[in-house]
């Protein structure tokens, strides 16, 4: 049963292990996943606890519907404070690793403390080991993983790990699993790394009943057809992320030269149907793989075609590594989008943080702020392929001084260099932005202002606002399972009804998270995709949990609000700069220079924005500096937090 | 119509890896989520992007209904599969041996063996499989498709033979 699946503390200074079961009352208040992940968080950290001390917990989780039928129930989730800014770290991987934790026994792991030297966790039926990590430290993320399999002798163990990156405690680094999927955004591998923890080994075959297995199966096969039948899950299942690429720099949505443009030019060899073409000579026709269960199965294979990783297998790559190699530095050749992906991969670190924390110094460099002193002779222009991959090195292995700078993310790097250099940093809370430009899209600007873990685009974003929707398709999107009935526009560079769209698109990537699928199975980048109306069934059959589409909404609410408890805590303030719901003035002063008619001299209007808060915010039950009212928190039942009910 | 005998016909080119149809075989026959119940599993080396679902290949004179000392394998030509009864088996193993594929498999919590019984018809493996890597046709036409994507190769170099000579002219 989903429901007997356990919850585990370890902790990594005294070794001890207590394994406990998750209370139903507890289940019907945050599901799992990410929810009760929050909850974990809020309840088993203090205030200003340091990120990289022993005192972070570190939660590592499967959702509820970890490895049922639920199409595909492959993600993991990992939450701890980030060592970004201090506020709320979170990240999510597809793969295989939730799946073998669920067979494992286990849907929640909770890490405390610090080993005294490196370790990895075996967690096989039931048991779990603390064993040593020393031969694999300093192993890249693959070369670990097998590394893993052999020294336990099974090649079905599943592994999430970290790689040098994290090990060197770079502020950015993410952790991993297979060859890409990566954990990736607000330095959860440094979490891992300040606790000497290099691996959790995940390895289980337990039977999980199914609660109605014929009817499980039978809503299974409509669910997937579904998610199958809509034409931006085909085009993924066959380009991969990077058709997204295409779609959003025609008009202008694509951040260049950190933020001077918000369009990159002359960049065909990147095009998606480019990569396509001189990738899939070396994987053939099918070349597309899938996480757990899947059949989207958006990750293309190929073989590195040049460069100095030539012949070397990978996966990928994504839209955020185009963005990350080329939009940003304003690079443009494959070769250098490979490698630069290929580089992350293997040591463990975020290629949006990467991508966007270079593209910042190499502003930094062509205004002098940074010079060859800082950069130790290195030419640090946009279009430098060669010095933004040997940033990238110098960074995961904290080498020179600006490596070292870098390698404590876009906050403290600029405390370090001084100067106004914080005034070009696009981040949010310490995290920065997807690669995209949201000037001219007020709903995206207003999603990445307010998204619990900082600039980000997988939290709340109206991903579906740029297909200029029918009201009547917004209009029933939109009132289901709460009722609205206030305007909607189908304008994307409008400012009517886009708050309301931020706070049920939070929702419902919060239930997603709390179930364990993913955000290509719901209404993220298609309005016909399942949503709230379908996951009671997918919950009831698979679990036998009961559950309305209205308490799914209220489970995603809760925890989305126990996420801001937790960064109130950390000192989140609405107008803060570093900590806050707010966006760098460049949005507001700076309009964009290229795209098309609609998009371009475009910036967001500031009392526009600030009305857009304000209003999200009251759709949250906040009050204007962004701290929950009380009846709000005693309708959600969160009068008592932190709890500690488990 | 005079059933021909359809088998499992796997093309492990177009295979993503997803591992759906261990899950949906596991639900379909046991109830639970588990690929060690499954009949069907995918192989793979993971570092070459190489994944092969191997099952049981149902075939005519099949090894673990020869060695079976209770006689608990047995040929079901209506549906071209191969069958234990699980009345009869003693639990020796003795086809989990001889089987050239592995596609016999042994249950530690029943202590009986299992293998692939196509679902009586209707291959669920099939069924959830988008990409068809693993596909339920007619015995007599599973290699036609082999031979036009063969001919297909052929037919295309001709036609840039035939353009590079034009050109050359």
């Amino acid at each position: 049963m989903a429901l007997n699946r356990k919850i585990a503390y370890i902790d990594l200074s005294t070794g001890k292990i207590e394994i406990k079961p998750i209370p139903i009352e507890v289940r019907r208040k945050f599901l799992g996943g990410r929810g009760l992940d929050a909850y974990l968080l809020y309840n088993h950290t203090k205030k200003g606890c340091d990120p990289l001390g022993p005192d972070n917990t570190l939660m590592v989780s499967g959702g509820i519907l970890s490895a049922t039928l639920a199409s595909a129930t492959a993600r993991t989730h990992v939450m701890a404070k980030s060592p970004l800014a201090g506020m709320l770290g979170s990240a999510n991987m597809g793969g295989f690793f939730a799946p073998e934790l669920a067979w494992a026994g286990f849907h929640h792991l909770v890490i405390k403390g610090k080993a005294e030297k490196p370790v990895y966790l075996w967690i096989n039926n039931g048991k779990i080991e603390i064993r040593d990590a020393r031969g694999l430290w300093g192993k890249t993320t693959t070369e670990t993983q097998w590394a893993i399999r052999e020294e336990l002798g099974d090649e079905d163990i599943k592994s999430l790990i970290i790689g040098p990156a994290g090990e060197n405690l770079v502020r950015f680094a993410n952790v991993m699993t297979g060859i890409k999927n990566a954990g990736g955004r607000t330095g959860m591998g440094a979490v891992m790394g300040s606790k000497n923890l290099k691996a959790i080994a995940a390895r289980g075959t337990m039977d999980i009943k199914i609660a109605h297995p014929k009817e499980a199966l039978e809503f299974n096969k409509r669910f997937i057809d579904q998610i199958t039948s809509a034409k931006v899950n085909q085009t993924q299942g066959t380009l991969g992320t990077p058709f997204i690429w295409g779609a959003t720099n025609s008009w202008g949505g694509i951040r260049c030269r950190n933020f001077q443009y918000n369009q990159e030019l002359y960049c065909d060899e990147i095009e998606p149907e480019a990569i396509d073409d001189n990738c899939t000579e070396t994987m053939g026709p099918n070349h597309m793989a899938g996480c757990f269960g899947c059949q989207v199965h958006c990750r293309a294979k190929y073989k590195i075609p040049t460069g100095p990783y030539a012949g070397v297998y990978d996966e990928g790559p994504e839209y955020t590594s185009q963005g990350a190699f080329c939009g940003e530095p304003d690079c443009r050749s494959l070769e250098t989008l490979l490698t630069g992906n290929h580089l992350v991969d293997q040591w463990g670190m975020d290629n949006l943080e990467t991508g966007s924390i270079i593209s910042w110094a190499m502003e930094l460099y062509e205004l002098g702020i940074l010079t060859n002193k800082e950069t130790d002779g290195l030419e640090l222009r946009f279009g430098n392929d060669e010095a933004l991959l040997e940033m990238v090195r110098r960074i995961c292995f904290r080498e020179g001084w600006l490596g070292n700078t870098l390698a404590e993310g876009g906050i403290f790097a600029s405390e370090k260099i001084g100067k106004n250099s914080f005034d070009y940093l696009i981040q949010v809370k310490g995290v920065s932005n997807l690669h995209s430009d949201e000037r001219a899209t007020p709903g995206l600007a207003l999603n990445i202002a307010t998204a619990s873990r900082g600039s980000d685009h997988l939290r709340s974003r109206p991903a579906i606002d740029l297909y200029h929707l029918p009201q009547e398709v917004m209009r029933k999107i939109y009132s289901s399972p709460v009722p609205y009935d206030g305007p909607l526009s189908s304008e994307h560079t409008e400012y009517i009804g886009k708050p309301w769209q931020v706070f049920w698109h939070e929702n419902c990537y919060m239930a997603v998270d709390c179930l364990g699928i993913c955000k290509y199975h719901t209404t993220f980048l298609g309005a016909t995709l399942p949503n709230f109306e379908d996951w009671p069934k997918v919950l009831y059959y698979n679990t036998g949990l009961e559950f309305t589409p209205k308490e799914i909404w209220e489970v995603a609410r809760r925890s989305n609000m126990i996420e801001r408890l937790f960064n109130l805590r950390e000192g989140l303030q609405r107008e803060d700069l570093k900590r806050g719901d707010m966006l760098n003035h460049r949005y507001f002063d700076e309009p964009t220079r290229r795209g098309a008619l609609d998009v371009v001299g475009r910036v967001i209007d500031r009392e526009k924005f600030k009305k857009m808060v304000d209003e999200f915010y009251e759709y949250k039950g906040l009050d204007p500096n962004g701290a929950p009212k009380p009846e709000t928190l005693k309708a959600l039942g969160l009068e008592k937090e932190p709890s500690h009910l488990l | 119509m005079e059933p021909m005998g359809k088998v499992l016909s796997i093309n492990q080119e177009k295979c993503t890896g997803c591992r759906l149809c261990e899950l949906v075989c596991s639900v379909h026959h046991d109830g639970i989520s588990n690929t060690a119940r499954s009949r069907i599993k995918v192989m793979k080396w993971e570092s070459e992007g190489l994944y092969i679902p191997m099952s049981c290949q149902q075939c005519q004179d099949a090894p673990c209904m020869i060695i079976c000392p209770v006689r608990a394998i047995s040929r079901d030509e209506k549906l071209s599969r191969v069958m234990v009864n699980q009345n009869k088996c003693i639990g020796c193993r003795s086809c989990v041996t001889v089987c050239p594929f592995g596609a016999m498999n042994f249950n530690v919590i029943d202590r009986k063996v299992f293998k692939c019984d196509l679902c009586d018809g209707d291959p669920q493996c099939v069924r959830f499989c988008e990409m068809k890597a693993v596909d339920y046709v007619d015995a007599g036409r599973v290699s036609i498709s082999k031979k036009k994507t063969a001919a297909e190769r052929i037919s295309a170099a001709r036609k840039e033979a035939a353009a590079l000579e034009a050109e050359a002219h």
